[in-house]
């Protein structure tokens, strides 16, 4: 296939992706787009296909049986409420991809006379260092979310020492690379030592900000993609990847902004540590819990005029979300009004709430974000916080003191009452008090969410 | 065309990529930044092009052989796995109407 052909077929690709996100701001046709998008892939591996001439087209369709079998498989069986490990996995999975690419091409380009130019092997070194990285940390990620690793943040003396060595490491084998040197156990040090440098620039990272990190990776792998295009001379590649590589850093912004957090805080700031300091803290503080049972419960849910759910991780874990819809349905049979309050980083990953609750059949129309749920409390009867807990913490509004001071939250304290559905007294993953339980308005109903919500069901049913 | 001519022409689309994208996204709203993610991250997957690229190479010793066949299994898992997460997402935002109040 000549120069001009396959590249204005890859322009379709182009165009395709494009369609794909721009499709993604509505609902009602976003599905639609990502099947353009999968179209455009398509007509990119077949030009691909046919370029390579039949070379080895064997190995090319018996790894891509492997490769395509096993991800269609994992993708069709992974519940909703694992999404976050299953979109880091696929994450990794390209990032790795990337830096293998990157390693294969400078192996065949060593051997041929004169230095490779330095656009070339920027773009190898670079997608090696980034590809490797993104690769190492989702990994780590995906062993996070699917609690093979602990989820709080790993610490140890002289970290942040031992991250930027390593860094360095990488940076300067790249850099000489660049320079002319020859040598192809360069690009092995550099990948080895971006591959423990993502490793441990995740694991201090602690559940709650995994939003920030899985986009930040995203953005890491998109970045890697179009390093490579630089080193095959690849138009597809470069385009694609760098949307890619912006849309995750824009996403990624958002989320910190979300947090009222830098994303530097986020990335090393080991946030949710459990300092000594903290538990004794909170084991200090003399305020009471009321506790209520189910049935109490239902009764202030049946008769409320305006109920709000306030969905957090704890929804996911105890894989709530089709009970709630229940209930939710159950209350407006009786009348009630019902919607919910969806904090941008409630969850492991951005919108994570939305896709739950889709996935529940709760119609979209009844998802507020933040800033639309806010001025809504004031005239709800009651907020039903389910399994959520830094994003409802009245202190991050007025206690300078607190970790999360500054984070904008969802005020469910401006209710008449507050329900918080939660398993123990023990503070949230992040080791922050919470004065919300101790509000005079607020009850709590203790247990598992799922066992709650059902027994609130039934409790709501016999009235 | 020259070398630097490629170059030039290279760094152009990559910068205006930059732009397209943090335009494209800010149109997204938060209810749909997981369908998002996974969506880039589909996108992403045209890596296997490359991949191919190494794999389809017509003189290739043993080492790039292996190379770019574990490069095409990674990026052929983050092709199908991407955009088959991102549908079945996306399949459970069909507008509904909500329940009729009595």
């Amino acid at each position: 296939m000549s120069y001009t052909s396959s590249n204005f077929l890859y322009l379709l690709t182009i165009v395709a992706f494009i369609l794909a996100l721009r499709f993604l701001s509505n609902p009602a046709h976003a599905r639609r787009g990502n099947q353009i998008g999968a179209v455009g892939m398509l007509v990119a591996i077949a030009v691909t296909w046919v370029k390579t001439g039949g070379t080895s087209w064997w190995a090319i369709v018996l790894a891509m049986a492997i490769g395509g079998g096993f991800g269609a498989v994992a993708a069709r069986k992974v519940r909703m409420t694992a999404m976050p490990q299953m979109v880091a996995l696929f994450n990794g999975v390209g990032g790795g991809a990337a830096a293998l690419i990157a390693l294969a091409e400078l192996h065949r380009i060593l051997p041929e006379p004169g230095a490779p130019t330095a656009d070339i092997s920027l773009g190898i070194v670079l997608s090696a260092l980034i590809g490797s990285i993104s690769f190492a940390g989702s990994m780590v990620a995906f062993g996070k979310l699917q609690e093979l690793i602990r989820g709080r943040p790993i610490t140890y003396v002289g970290q942040q020492f031992v991250n930027g060595a390593l860094f360095i490491a990488a940076l300067a084998c790249a850099v000489t690379l660049v320079a002319g040197a020859q040598d192809e156990w360069l690009l092995w040090v550099t990948i080895g030592a971006s591959l423990f440098f993502g490793v441990l620039f995740v694991l201090p990272i602690g559940g709650a900000d995994m939003p920030v990190v899985i986009s930040l990776l995203n953005a890491f792998t998109g970045l890697a993609v179009a390093l490579g295009g630089f080193e095959l001379e690849n138009n597809v590649l470069i385009v694609s990847g760098m949307l890619v590589g912006a849309s995750g850093s824009l996403l990624t912004l958002m989320m910190g902004r979300a947090m009222n957090r830098s994303i530097t805080n986020v990335l090393f700031g080991a946030f949710g540590q459990v300092t000594a300091g903290a538990v004794a803290a909170a084991a200090g503080d003399g305020g009471t819990v009321r506790s209520a049972t189910a049935e109490d419960v239902a009764v202030m849910l049946a008769y409320a005029s305006k109920v709000v759910f306030v969905p957090g991780y704890g929804l996911a874990v105890a894989q709530a979300q089709h009970d709630v819809r229940q209930l939710a349905d159950l209350l407006e049979g009786r009348g009630v009004e019902v919607s919910y309050a969806i904090h941008p980083v409630a969850g492991r990953m951005p919108g994570h709430m939305n896709v739950l609750l889709a996935e529940a059949n709760v119609p979209y129309p009844q998802l507020k974000e933040m800033d639309d749920a806010n001025p809504e409390f004031s005239r709800t009867d009651v907020a039903v916080v389910v399994g959520a807990n830094d994003v409802v913490n009245p202190d991050a509004r007025s206690n300078q003191g607190s970790p999360i001071y500054g984070m904008p939250i969802l005020n469910v304290d401006d209710a008449q009452a507050v329900v918080v559905l939660k398993r123990s007294m023990n503070p949230g993953f992040a080791g922050i008090e919470n004065p919300l339980f101790y509000n005079p308005k607020t009850v709590m109903l203790f247990g598992d969410a799922k066992a709650s919500i059902d027994e609130l069901i039934a409790d709501v049913k016999t009235l | 065309m020259s070398h630097s001519t490629l170059l030039m022409f290279e760094v152009s689309i990559l910068v205006l990529a930059i732009f397209l994208g943090v335009e494209v996204i800010s149109k997204v709203p938060s209810l749909l930044h997981t369908p998002l993610m996974s969506g880039t991250n589909a996108i992403h997957g045209v890596v296997i092009v490359g991949a191919m690229i190494v794999l389809g190479q017509p003189h290739k010793n043993a080492f790039e052989w292996v190379v770019g066949f574990v490069a095409v299994i990674l990026a052929s898992a983050n092709v199908v796995g991407g955009f088959v997460v991102t549908d079945r997402m996306l399949e459970m935002f069909k507008r509904r109407e909500p329940p009729k109040k009595p």
